[in-house]
C-alpha cells in the first residue's frame, strides 16, 4: 500500500543532516508519513509540500514557533483534517480509518476537559475504545496519577490535568503516540515530571511524535528534530546536528546602538532585544566583538556564549524570536548562510 | 511498565481488520459518562427541575384553574410542563454540552480516538432521556398526589412515552445550536430560543389563554406540535391531526440534524493550528 521503499529525496526540500538516516531504507517500518502534503486555511497556507516520515521506535519533535504548522502536521497525520494536496498515511492506511486510529493515542491541545468526571471514569471510557487497552493500574502508574483516581478532573492542578491527558493518550497502548504541545502552560516542575513519563515511554521502545516550541523539550526528548517554520521544513536532524548547523556564538551586551547599526556589524546573523539586553548571533564572534566595541565604547555587560539549540533555532528562523520580538537580520546573504538556502526574506511575523 | 516494544507488527501496508472490542460496553460507558457529567453540574440540574416543578405547583396545583380542554388544570399542565421539562433537558443538554466540548477541543480529541462517532450522540441522547424521565417522574408524582390527577394507568403511561419521545427533535435542535454557537454564547442562545418558543407554544400558559396573535404563531412552532401530541393522549388537545404534528416534528428533526452536520463540516474546514 505505501511505497516507502526508494522514495526520491530530491525535491524542493533539502534533506539536511540526513547522513545517518537514509530515507526509504529497509529495517524499521514507516509508521506515519506525509507525502508532499499541503493544507491551507482560507488564505493562510499552514503547511506546504511537507514530506515527512516516522519509523517505529523513533521519537521525533516538530519544533517551531506559533503558526509554523506543527499542529496542522499532526492533524494531517491523524486524519483529523485532509490535505489539499499530497497524502497522509498511518500504518500504511488512510489515517481516518478506525483501524489506524486504534493504533494511535493522542494528546491534543484541549483548553478544557469535562470537569465533573473522575480521573478513573475518564480513563475507563477512553480505554473502552481500544481493542487491547492497558490495565487501569498500569495507566495510572505510567501517568503518575496514583492516589488521584477518584478525583474530579476539575479539582486537579494544571500538571495533574496534563498527566490525565497523557494517560488518555496512553491507555489504548498505542503503537504511535502523538503529543501536541504536551507541556504548554506547565510550570518547570510539572514539565519535568511529564518529560519523565514521556521518557519512560521512549525507553520502553514507544514511537512518539511531539510538537513543541520549547527547544529544551525537543533536545531532551527527541532522537530527531524537524524544524518547521511557516509550513516548511527548515532543518532536520538529531539535536546535535541541528546545533552543528549553526557553528556560531551568542554575543550579549547592553548597548546604545540601534538595530540598524547592529545589523551592519560584520558577521551579525540575527539581532534580538530583550529589554535592556541585546543579543547578537554571529559565526565569528571575535570580529563582531571587535567591531562592537569600536562602535560603542560605552558598551557594558559583554558576554559570549556557545550557541545552544535556542540560538541555532533563532538563527535558522532569521532572528524570529519566539516571543515575536525578533529583529530581522542584516541581509539576505548573511541569513542564507545559516539556513537551507531557500528562504529569502527576513520577514518578521507577529506572534 | 508499558511494553509497547512487544507490539509485534508495525509493518505498513498490512490491511488490518478492526480488532474486536466490546461495542456495547463503549455505548454503555459513554452514556454513563454523559449522565454522571450532567448529574454533577448543579447549573444544569437545578433549573431543569426547579422551573417545571415550580410552575406546575403554582399554576397546575395551587391556583385551581377551571377545567382546560375538558380535563383538570393539573392534568392539562402535566402534559405541558412535562413537555417543557423534556424540551429543556434535551435542548440544554445537547446545546450547551456540544458547544462547550467542541469549542474547547474536547470533541476533536474524542474524534482522534477510535470511538464510534455514533456512541457520542447516543450517549448524550441517553443522558437527556434519563433527565427527561426524571422530570416526568417528579411531575407525575406531584400530579397524582397534590394535583389529584385521576387517569387510567395506560393513558398516563402513553403520556409519559410521548413526552419522552419529544427528546428527539429538541436534542437535534440542541445539536444544531451546539455546532453553530460558541461555548460562551450557547447558554444564551438556548435560553433566547427556548423561553419564547415554550411561551408561544402554550407550555407555560395554556394555549387557550394565549393572546390571539401568539396562538397564530404557535402553529409554526415545534414545541406546539409536541405539546399537542402530549395533550392529545389525555384528550385535551386542539384536535390538531396527530399525523401532521408527527410529520412536522420529523421534518424539524431532519432539518436540525442537517444544520448540525453543516456546522460540523464548517468546523472541520476551519480547524486551524
Amino acid at each position: 500500500m505505501s511505497d516507502t521503499g526508494g522514495k526520491g529525496s530530491g525535491g524542493p526540500r533539502e534533506n539536511s543532516g540526513g547522513d545517518g538516516r537514509e530515507r526509504g531504507s529497509a529495517g524499521h517500518g514507516v509508521v506515519a508519513e506525509l507525502e508532499w502534503a499541503s493544507k491551507s486555511f482560507g488564505k493562510v497556507k499552514a503547511v506546504s509540500d511537507l514530506d515527512f516520515e516516522m519509523r517505529a521506535g523513533e521519537v521525533v519533535a516538530l519544533l517551531g514557533p506559533n503558526g509554523a504548522g506543527k499542529t496542522t502536521t499532526v492533524r494531517l497525520l491523524m486524519g483529523l483534517i485532509r490535505p489539499d494536496a499530497g497524502s497522509a498515511r498511518l500504518f500504511g492506511l488512510d489515517p481516518g480509518r478506525i483501524e489506524a486510529r486504534m493504533r494511535v493515542g493522542a494528546m491534543l491541545q484541549v483548553s478544557k476537559v469535562p470537569e465533573t468526571l473522575r480521573v478513573r471514569e475518564h480513563i475507563e471510557l477512553f480505554s473502552s475504545y481500544y481493542p487491547h487497552p492497558l490495565p487501569m493500574a498500569e495507566v495510572i502508574a505510567a501517568a503518575g496519577l496514583g492516589g488521584l483516581e477518584g478525583r474530579l478532573f476539575g479539582k486537579l492542578s494544571g500538571g495533574q490535568r496534563q498527566r490525565v491527558l497523557f494517560a488518555l493518550a496512553l491507555c489504548g497502548d498505542p503503537d504511535l503516540l502523538f503529543l501536541d504541545e504536551p507541556s504548554a502552560g506547565l510550570d518547570v516542575e510539572s514539565r519535568r515530571s511529564l518529560w519523565e513519563r514521556i521518557g519512560a515511554r521512549k525507553r520502553a521502545g514507544g514511537t512518539v511524535l511531539l510538537t513543541t516550541h520549547n527547544l529544551e523539550e525537543a533536545d531532551f526528548l527527541a532522537d530527531r528534530i524537524v524544524l518547521l517554520d511557516r509550513g516548511h521544513v527548515l532543518a532536520e536532524g538529531s539535536p546535535d546536528q541541528i546545533k552543528a548547523r549553526v557553528a556560531g556564538r551568542t554575543v550579549r551586551c547592553r548597548t546604545s546602538l540601534g538595530a540598524a547599526a547592529l545589523e551592519r556589524l560584520p558577521g551579525t546573523r540575527a539581532v534580538r532585544r530583550d529589554g535592556e539586553l541585546t543579543e547578537l548571533f554571529a559565526a565569528e564572534p571575535e570580529r563582531l566583538v571587535a567591531a562592537l566595541l569600536a562602535a560603542d565604547p560605552a558598551l557594558s555587560g559583554l558576554e559570549v556564549r556557545g550557541a545552544g539549540l535556542e540560538e541555532a533555532f533563532l538563527a535558522l528562523t532569521c532572528g524570529l524570536a519566539p516571543d515575536g520580538a525578533g529583529v530581522p537580520a542584516a541581509s539576505d546573504a548573511a541569513t542564507t548562510t545559516a539556513t537551507t538556502g531557500n528562504r529569502k526574506s527576513t520577514a518578521k511575523e507577529a506572534a | 511498565m508499558n511494553t509497547p516494544a512487544t507490539n509485534a507488527s508495525l509493518s505498513p501496508g498490512a490491511v488490518v481488520a478492526a480488532p474486536r472490542r466490546n461495542l456495547g460496553r463503549i455505548y454503555w460507558l459513554e452514556a454513563k459518562a454523559e449522565a454522571l457529567k450532567a448529574m454533577r453540574l448543579p447549573a444544569f440540574v437545578l433549573p431543569l427541575f426547579v422551573f417545571p416543578v415550580m410552575f406546575y405547583l403554582l399554576f397546575g396545583v395551587a391556583m385551581r384553574f377551571d377545567a382546560l380542554g375538558g380535563v383538570s388544570a393539573a392534568e392539562y399542565m402535566l402534559a405541558t410542563y412535562g413537555a417543557f421539562g423534556v424540551m429543556n433537558a434535551a435542548l440544554f443538554g445537547f446545546g450547551i454540552g456540544v458547544a462547550g466540548e467542541r469549542g474547547q477541543g474536547w470533541l476533536l480529541l474524542k474524534r482522534a480516538t477510535p470511538m464510534p462517532p455514533l456512541a457520542l450522540f447516543a450517549g448524550k441522547l441517553a443522558m437527556s432521556l434519563l433527565f427527561s424521565a426524571a422530570v416526568i417522574a417528579v411531575l407525575f408524582a406531584l400530579g397524582l398526589g397534590p394535583g389529584h390527577v385521576r387517569a387510567p394507568a395506560g393513558t398516563l403511561a402513553a403520556l409519559a412515552a410521548v413526552l419522552a419521545a419529544g427528546s428527539l427533535p429538541f436534542a437535534a435542535m440542541g445539536l444544531a445550536i451546539g455546532y453553530w454557537a460558541g461555548p460562551n454564547s450557547a447558554p444564551v442562545t438556548c435560553n433566547l430560543l427556548s423561553l419564547p418558543i415554550a411561551f408561544a407554544s402554550g407550555l407555560w400558559i395554556p394555549y387557550p389563554m394565549l393572546p390571539a396573535f401568539l396562538r397564530q404563531v404557535a402553529h409554526g412552532l415545534p414545541a406546539y406540535h409536541y405539546a399537542q401530541l402530549a395533550l392529545g393522549v389525555i384528550g385535551a388537545g386542539n384536535h390538531e391531526p396527530a399525523a401532521w404534528s408527527v410529520l412536522y416534528l420529523g421534518g424539524f428533526t431532519a432539518v436540525m440534524v442537517l444544520l448540525a452536520r453543516l456546522g460540523y463540516l464548517r468546523d472541520e474546514g476551519r480547524t486551524y493550528g
